[in-house]
């Protein structure tokens, strides 16, 4: 088991030193001058030169990338060209909303997903089955951007049940979580819905029918923690998935996560602060598969660890 | 005494050895209430505080109003003021200007601010180590070069004569030299402030302006708050003003509606601007103003056919640009040159190239393209720019021009532009020049002249053309008072000599249109004021106090 985890610990740091030459490669390569952004219109050739050197832009690449990757493992990922502060403190400002923003997600996936693939999967072929399935087709389909604006209106401007964006109470988190979350149920209750069905036919199930036991507590106690496997997996994968929807979500909500400081950092082309999230994520995406995998482990004994 | 200082009188006082005094308690308006707080939104973060860094949509007027410089502006309009100079003398020859400073004039800190926070200021802007965008406003000061090549550490122009007064010298006469003092890149800072925080300076504030920074949530809101010894008595009207960041300019104005926003800072969005108008009691809050902005279409010269200047004007010709102003739902006045109406220097009664397909396609055949040509039109990728790149597409076929769109991010049509033989066109939505200081010469050198026509400039039609080049550095030594006329009659012959070559197609003036809550007062000119981009914060009042 610990062998298994520092296996996985030392793929991961590979995974995430592949991440950043690949992502330090394409923003040297990207056809659009940083020292230009900060240089300004009015500025001369030797402002630009004299920026560029002070920056080491003026490197070749592997230089660029050995200094990166140098001050990158002493903790240190340099400061934002526009901005000038450390990226370190301006991630540190932003992440816990959008861990927040993911953890309520998660939360909202689950509940939604599961909910309606076991309730789909109970009343299979009936009326019910479709509606769910036909309302976890729309939730997989339905643009982020169009489905918090819908929510926005509906339910803060309308009938303020919540108020129109912003942060910090609970409230305030309901709906972007929501719409964070209503993509990953989509995919979950359809999941959910086979696996169960899947489980259903098992011999065990009708065993543990045979022998008395109520439908209930055969559904929550054999049926459940057996079907719900499959989905545990996806969860790390999900992490990932929500690095892209909170680009747009925190933007519609006006959510201070690191989604919006990486929209901004693109279109500037702050290299730093770009490199930063970038690697950030890649981090959340690679603990999230690991706690993912471990949690697996946990939960199904038949999991063997090679 | 503040009416000698418009932008004409105060050209006309150039050259002649005279002090202008003014008045501190200008512009109070009587039915100005004090108090309360007002909530402004933007979508974009805020990156810097810093005056000698902030060159953003949205923190120029944060800047304005934390900070101030030697001169300053009428509110509402493009008049110049002295501001932290209570005056000034300018030698005969138009070198040497010697400011008076202010006296008791109070940094946040409650240190008294002398003329050595000038010439540190100043310093500090030009400093490479600075990397300031504004650095090459301040190429006129003697001394300029020697800091930027890193050979002098201040400029040698500046001289601190005692603690009020202090004497700017020029390499050369510079008629719009009192427009630079009044940038953003000229206010005064407090040297202890800069060095306590060294590079996290951005992220705090310390000057003499009418708010001071009261706390800054990153990523979520600033907190400015009034300053009580601000040295304008009675000002500024508001207690204190939150900036929201990262909101969507849709849902900032859903807050407007609902009575939690008083100004969304990014304006009306395109989608629902027909819907605000659509409404009498939402329009009547809506707020129209011209703006120093011209969108034009560069037609790279050193690139085949356009550097055909008949075909240069076949494409002037075939442009519909009353249509290209519809496509954003009007919000636009179409432009005949390079000069926005509002621009001193504007050539009135030019026509420029009138909408004519026909006489387009003969101009074409005549230049020896019967059947036109395949070209491409770089545009950046955001609304409504590719929709107008397509709207210039269908008139560029209709005299069988066959255009490409190259709809890319900003930095790289940016880049695309700075390279002689990248773009043979560039529709300038989203990057278009919007002039830094109300005067005729701030769109020509670096968007027209030869000095930005080169690896890396903004000079996108890559035209040089050392007449008018000539003609420029004449207008711009022109400080004689007797010579105001003839300086704005030579700016506009330049412009229309270049317009005679046809490097641009001129397409639009934006308009300005701001929102405001309907408890907030103060002349509608504070809110699109042409220098404190969106809203005056220093002049604006709410209703609802007392």
């Amino acid at each position: 088991m610990v062998a298994f985890i520092i296996k996985r610990l030392l793929q991961s740091g590979l995974i995430l030193l592949g991440v950043s030459f690949i992502t330090f490669a394409l923003l040297y390569l990207f056809p659009a001058d940083p020292v230009r952004q900060i240089a300004g219109r009015s500025a001369t050739p030797e402002t630009v030169a004299n920026i560029r050197a002070q920056l080491g832009l003026d490197q070749p690449f592997i230089v660029q990338y050995a200094r990166y990757l140098g001050n990158l493992v002493q903790g240190d990922l340099g400061r934002s060209y526009l901005q000038k502060t450390e990226v370190s403190t301006l991630i540190a400002a932003r992440l816990p909303a959008s861990l927040l923003l993911m953890l309520g997600a998660i939360v909202c996936e689950l509940v939604l997903g599961i909910t309606m693939g076991v309730v789909a999967a109970l009343r299979r072929g009936t009326a019910t089955d479709n509606t769910l399935m036909m309302a976890s087709f729309i939730g997989v389909s339905a643009p982020q951007f169009v489905v918090g604006l819908l929510m926005l209106y509906v339910f803060a401007v309308q009938l303020h049940w919540f108020p129109i964006g912003g942060y910090g109470t609970f409230a305030h988190m309901v709906l972007p979580s929501i719409t964070l979350g209503i993509l990953g149920s989509g995919w979950y209750s359809r999941m959910m819905r086979s696996s169960m069905i899947d489980v259903l036919r098992q011999d065990f199930i009708r065993t543990a029918r045979a022998k008395g036991l109520s439908r209930m507590r055969v559904l929550l106690r054999h049926a459940l923690p057996n079907a719900v496997l499959p989905i545990i997996a996806m969860i790390g994968i999900d992490v990932g998935i929500f690095m892209g929807g909170i680009v747009v979500v925190e933007s519609v909500f006006g959510w201070p996560g690191i989604g919006q400081l990486a929209w901004q950092a693109i279109q500037r082309v702050d290299i730093p602060i770009i490199m930063g999230v970038t690697l950030v994520s890649a981090c959340a995406i690679v603990i999230g598969n690991l706690v993912a995998d471990i949690a697996s482990l946990f939960a199904d004994p038949r999991i063997k660890v090679r | 005494m503040k009416k000698l200082l418009t932008t004409s009188a105060l050209v006309a006082a150039l050259g002649l050895p005279q002090m202008v005094a003014a008045d501190a308690h200008s512009n109070l308006d009587p039915n100005a209430k004090s108090g309360g707080n007002i909530t402004v939104t933007y979508k974009d973060d805020v990156a810097t505080l810093d005056p000698a860094i902030g060159y953003d949509w949205q923190n120029w007027s944060m800047i304005k109003s934390l900070y101030d410089g030697l001169m300053d502006y009428e509110p509402g309009t493009t008049e110049l003021r002295p501001g932290l100079a209570e005056s000034y003398d300018i030698s005969e020859d138009g070198k040497v200007f010697t400011f008076k400073l202010r006296e008791g004039v109070k940094f946040h800190n409650g240190r008294v601010m002398t003329a050595d926070d000038v010439k540190y200021s100043l310093d500090r802007v030009t400093d490479p180590a600075t990397q300031s965008p504004g650095a090459g406003f301040f190429g006129s000061i003697e001394g300029y070069n020697a800091v930027s090549s890193g050979t002098a550490t201040g400029l040698s122009g500046v001289k601190v004569l005692d603690e009020q007064t202090v004497e700017i010298t020029l390499s050369r006469p510079d008629a719009t030299f009192l427009h630079v003092m009044g940038l953003n890149f000229a206010s005064v800072v407090a040297k202890e402030a800069v060095e306590a925080a060294g590079a996290d300076f951005g992220k705090t504030a310390m000057g003499t302006g009418a708010f001071k920074l009261a706390d800054w949530t990153i990523g979520q809101k600033l907190v400015f708050e009034k300053n009580q010894d601000y040295w304008r008595e009675g000002l500024p009207y508001l207690d204190s003003v939150t900036f929201e960041v990262g909101q969507e300019p849709i849902v900032a104005l859903l807050r407007l509606q609902n009575g939690e926003v008083d100004v969304p800072g990014d304006g009306i969005p395109p989608a629902k601007f027909q819907e605000v108008m659509g409404d009498p009691e939402q329009a009547a809050r809506v707020i129209e103003g011209g703006q120093l902005h011209t969108g034009y279409i560069t037609l790279n010269v050193k690139m085949a056919p356009f550097d055909n200047v008949d075909v240069r004007k076949a494409v002037n010709m075939a442009i519909n640009k009353e249509r290209i102003t519809q496509v954003i739902n009007g919000r636009a006045v179409p432009a005949t040159q390079p000069l926005p109406p509002s621009m001193p220097g504007y050539t009135e009664g030019y026509e420029g190239y009138s909408y004519d397909p026909e006489a387009a396609k003969a101009l074409l055949a005549e230049a020896g393209f019967p059947d036109g040509f395949e070209t491409e039109l770089f545009v950046m990728n955001t609304d409504p720019n590719p929709r107008i790149a397509q709207a210039i597409q269908q008139d560029l076929s209709k005299i069988g021009v066959k255009a490409t769109i190259q709809s890319l991010a900003q930095a790289s049509v940016i880049a695309a532009g700075g390279e002689a033989d990248q773009a043979p066109m560039i529709w300038s939505g989203g990057m278009a020049w919007i002039a830094d200081f109300p005067d005729a010469s701030n769109f020509y050198g670096p968007i027209l002249g030869c000095d930005g026509a080169v690896p890396g400039g903004w000079n996108w039609s890559w035209y040089c053309n050392a007449d008018t080049d000539a003609m420029a550095v004449k207008a711009d030594s022109m400080t004689d008072p007797a010579m105001v006329d003839e300086r704005l009659k030579m700016w506009s012959d330049i412009y229309m000599a270049v317009m005679e070559d046809a490097p641009w197609v001129p397409v639009f003036n934006e308009q300005r249109y701001t929102m405001r809550s309907e408890r907030m007062g103060g002349d509608d000119k504070l809110y699109v004021d042409p220098v404190s981009i969106p809203v005056n914060y220093d002049y604006v009042y709410v209703n609802d106090v007392q």
